[in-house]
């Protein structure tokens, strides 16, 4: 039974429901991007429900770019061990001979050839026509005008201004050879109703979302953890225990901490609600300028 | 540099609890719109702020990006934080729509912000199609302006019951009580026109927030809520469709093993419960429900909006696109109807082009049969129109390749809303929502002859085929296709030949060179092939025939591998220099309009059977081409 469920999370469950099965009917080969974090999760989570008692019929892929937290990958590979389905790994190959890391390359070279690139290759190489993404639109400015069904070009480009009118829940999913689209479940969703809805589901998150002590130096205004020996510290930097947890999760060096008490779900979803700065906050790499994630975008950025 | 964000709750903050008093908090999505700079982005950005519903690093950026790009001088331009794409921001407009999120106490919203300008109507129905209450914004200086009365329109089409006009920049007129009553009995003049269960018109200043969540001390006279109120506490009919029939469109078939067979979709209206009789709507065929399966258990009971498989007590044909209804509330099944339609191509409307029609989960091709008129949006009435432009609203009664299920929209609009898409750029082209069935159709039967295709072309000894020749005027098709005629005749072939010069002489005289008569021209012609391949013969068919989606349609009348499409593929030069009717000259002294190649654009065929490169051969070493391909492909004997 959903019973247990506010109305307005019903009615986006069903929604996002609705959109998947949209999905699995009228494409041929689909793929779901699945990035570990708590929308990836809900979104994993709506898609049990949507093809149960089948599983969901397409693969998950995760663009790996060597730097996520290490209990992301712990937690990517229990989840997918525990409800039994198919995980694509992918790194640029080029990216990582060549060592391209965020310290030494800029975090906007290193997303355009670690995520972007990365993303581009793994799905060309799997000619997969529908890719989901759990994207919300209330993220950011230019997130809010994106389509739930979005229209790419054989290139991955994206014209924010060819982009297909989309009316009731008449989806149009027809595409040219080459073309492909983007599929975003969770647009109508806020950050306040994922963590709602992970509450009221019981919706396993990786434990970094939850505030503990956690070894972090602070640069620049931000909190960085330094989660493996790879981390580069600057002279008198010392990574000091805080009790912190993150907002939003992405590669560890390009991923602030906050300063936090919430050690369960229940107390993220209290701090939430008294928040008072953004969850893109936290991720280094949308502050280089204004419009960047348009930017980021067109060029082929989930 | 900032501080390390700390997330601790100030001990000094308001203690609010986690239950939050939202337990039922219900969901309003609404749309603003209006004209250009009416304030549509800023009264967005007002609500946000005012809902606090912005942060301090938004704040931050919003302050920075108003020094930037600002129209309002020092102050914070609320419309930057809504207005999201650089290319926006530096025109200073709104081209895409935007949906925006906030709560209050009582509520959720969702906002759709859809622009202005004319060109980009096409956003605000879209906006329009999932809202359930408009706000109207009206610049005070200006009144009602034609984008006023043409966007109450689109929220009525669409079936929007709940409007709010509101009267923005009253700080501007000295928040004059007169201007107000002027606007709102300007308005209500139309009112009639449009049907709306509540109109509501409040005055307001989005930029300093008069009325929008606090009451306005500048207008005493003004005793009505404020917006956010409004808001709050307008009624939802939401829950309506759940007192109406059962509309389950099956959405999906799920079948994880040869045990389960289910039905995946979401209730477009209507409760199911298990044991309950159902039928398919379109062929009739019973069933009762079995189960209602979801991950979390079975349910006794969903209504509309829920999402669920459904499993039947018995096998049925049932698949994707069928809709399940009870034995006794079905809905309409024709292949025709009359539906509004708005259109939203740079391409225009034709009656009579093939596109291709998503109703409810169901694709099928649908073309317009007679578009009865187009809404002239100034003065709301109808006028007669050939053909639909680029935001023009129509009614029209469309046909259809097969029999659907379906409801008039205004009943349930699910099953009553569709969308037309082009069928080679595959583009969204038209919204349409359907009035009413046409039932012209539902008594003439066909009848079942005896004597069929096949035998009467195996009595001639070879396999029917439309030879449909295409290329621009003086590429050669004529010449090439009476030289092919010739050769079967002469080996005994039986054929006919349909040339578009003599044609049109008779079949088609009513017919001019407009796009849309080109289309009917087509369509006819097509039709009457149809008709000679069904007689057993090979049809030659010499047609200019510009565009691609008829000869499509020409294409889709036969049976698979009756078509063979080809392509007299001569440069527009040489075909103009050899002129062989003076019609090019013509064309270019401005004699003859919409000429194909001079003034009205030809479409080359992307996957013809055959294409003649008309320059390079003889007429009579092309025509053995199509001759070699006939014999080689089992149309003739070798």
């Amino acid at each position: 039974m959903t019973s247990h469920l506010k109305p307005h999370l019903r009615r986006l469950e069903a929604e996002a429901i609705f959109i998947m099965r949209e999905v699995a009917a009228n494409f041929a080969n689909p793929v779901m991007l699945y990035s570990i974090g708590k929308d990836s999760s809900v979104m994993l989570h709506l898609a049990m429900k949507a093809f149960y008692p089948a599983k969901p019929p397409f693969s998950l892929l995760h663009i790996d770019t060597t730097w996520k937290f290490r209990e992301m990958i712990a937690f990517r590979d229990e989840t997918v061990r525990r409800l039994g389905l198919n995980l694509l790994v992918h790194t640029n190959p080029e990216g990582k001979a060549a060592g391209i890391n965020p310290f030494d390359h800029g975090s906007s070279n290193y997303t355009q050839v670690m995520k972007t690139e990365a993303l581009k290759q793994a799905l060309d190489a799997g000619g997969y026509d529908a890719a989901f993404g759990g994207a919300r639109r209330d993220e950011e400015k230019s997130r809010a005008k994106e389509r739930v069904f979005s229209f790419r070009t054989a290139s991955h480009g994206w014209d924010p201004k060819n982009q297909r009118p989309e009316l009731w829940s008449l989806y149009n999913t027809r595409i040219g050879a080459g073309e492909t689209i983007r599929v975003f479940p969770l647009s109508n969703w806020t950050e306040l109703d994922i963590w709602e809805y992970i509450l009221a589901e019981q919706i396993p998150i990786v434990p970094l979302y939850l505030s503990a002590e956690r070894p972090v130096v602070e640069r620049g205004g931000q909190l960085i953890m330094a989660d493996d020996e790879r981390m580069r510290l600057l002279p008198g930097e010392t990574p000091v225990k805080r009790r912190v947890r993150f907002r939003t999760l992405g590669c560890y060096p390009l991923t602030a901490a906050v300063e936090s008490d919430a050690e369960t779900i229940e107390d993220i979803v209290e701090e939430m609600l008294l928040a008072t700065t953004s969850e893109r906050q936290g991720r280094l790499i949308d502050h280089d300028e204004s419009g960047s994630m348009e930017k980021k975008k067109r060029e082929g950025y989930f | 540099m900032a501080e390390p964000v700390t997330l601790r709750p100030d001990s000094e903050a308001p203690a609010r609890s986690l239950a939050l008093g939202d337990a039922d908090k219900s969901l309003l999505r609404f749309l603003t719109c209006g004209s250009v700079d009416d304030g549509k982005s800023t009264l967005i950005g007002r609500l946000l702020l005012d809902s606090k519903r912005l942060f301090e690093d938004q704040i931050a950026t919003l302050e920075k990006d108003s020094k930037k790009f600002g129209t309002v001088g020092d102050d914070m331009d609320l419309a930057l934080l809504v207005d999201g794409l650089e290319a926006e921001r530096e025109q200073g407009i709104t081209i895409d729509v935007a949906y925006r999120f906030f709560a209050t106490e009582k509520r959720k919203f969702i906002v759709a912000d859809t622009p202005g300008h004319e060109q980009y109507t096409r956003n605000m129905a879209t906006g329009a199609s999932t809202a359930d209450l408009a706000v109207l914004l009206i610049d005070a200086r200006k009144g009602i302006l034609s984008q006023t009365r043409r966007h109450a329109t689109i929220a009525s089409l669409l079936g929007i019951r709940h409007v709010v006009l509101a009267i923005n920049k009253i700080d501007l007129v000295g928040y004059d009580r007169a201007v107000f009553d002027a606007i709102v009995a300007a308005f209500d003049a139309d009112a009639g026109h449009y049907g709306f269960a509540t109109r509501v018109a409040i005055p307001i200043s989005a930029r300093y927030g008069d009325n929008v969540s606090l009451h306005s001390e500048h207008m005493p006279w003004y005793r009505g809520p404020t917006l956010i109120e409004h808001l709050e506490n307008v009624e939802l009919s939401s829950g309506a469709a759940a007192t109406k029939p059962l509309r389950f469109p099956v959405q999906w078939v799920n079948r994880p093993d040869l045990t389960f067979r289910g039905y995946a979709g979401t209730l477009a209206a209507g409760t199911v419960r298990p044991g309950d009789d159902v039928v398919v709507a379109r062929s009739g065929q019973p069933a009762r429900i079995e189960r209602i399966v979801t991950l979390d258990g079975d349910l006794n009971q969903a209504s509309a909006e829920d999402a669920v498989t459904l499993t039947l007590d018995r096998e049925i044909d049932l698949s994707r696109g069928d809709i399940l209804v009870p034995p006794g509330a079905r809905p309409d099944v024709s292949d025709q109807f009359a539906a509004h339609v708005i259109w939203m191509a740079e391409e225009p409307m034709l009656p009579g082009r093939p596109y291709l029609m998503k109703i409810g989960t169901r694709t099928v091709g649908a073309a317009v049969t007679e578009l009865k008129h187009r809404v002239e949006m100034d003065t709301l009435k109808p006028l007669a129109a050939k053909t639909l432009s680029l935001n023009d609203i129509g009614f029209a009664n469309f046909s259809l390749a097969e029999p659907i299920a379906f409801d008039p929209y205004d009943d349930v609009r699910t099953t009553g809303a569709f969308i037309l898409i082009d069928r080679f750029t595959n583009q969204t082209v038209a919204a349409g929502m359907i009035r009413f069935g046409l039932r012209r159709a539902t008594n003439i039967h066909r009848q079942a002859l005896t004597i069929d295709k096949a035998a009467r072309s195996g009595a001639k000894s070879q396999k029917p085929a439309i030879l449909w020749f295409t290329g621009l005027s003086g590429a050669g098709k004529s010449t090439i296709a009476n030289l092919v005629e010739q050769k079967l005749h002469l080996a005994g072939r039986h054929t006919y030949l349909l040339d578009g010069d003599n044609v049109r002489h008779g079949l088609n005289r009513d017919l001019g060179f407009t796009d849309a008569d080109r289309v009917e021209n087509i369509r006819r012609v097509a039709e009457t092939a149809k008709l000679f391949v069904d007689a057993g013969l090979i049809v030659l068919a010499s047609f200019i025939s510009p565009f691609r989606s008829e000869r499509q349609l020409a294409r889709d009348l036969v049976e698979e591998g009756e078509f063979v499409e080809i392509f007299v593929d001569t440069p527009l030069a040489v075909a103009e220099a050899r002129d062989p009717k003076g019609l090019y000259r013509k064309a270019r002294e401005g004699k003859i309009v919409n000429f194909t190649g001079i003034d009205s654009p030809y479409e080359a065929p992307e996957k013809a059977e055959l294409r003649l490169e008309a320059g390079s051969a003889s007429a009579e070493d092309l025509a053995d081409r199509v001759i070699d391909y006939l014999s080689a492909n089992g149309f003739i004997p070798r």
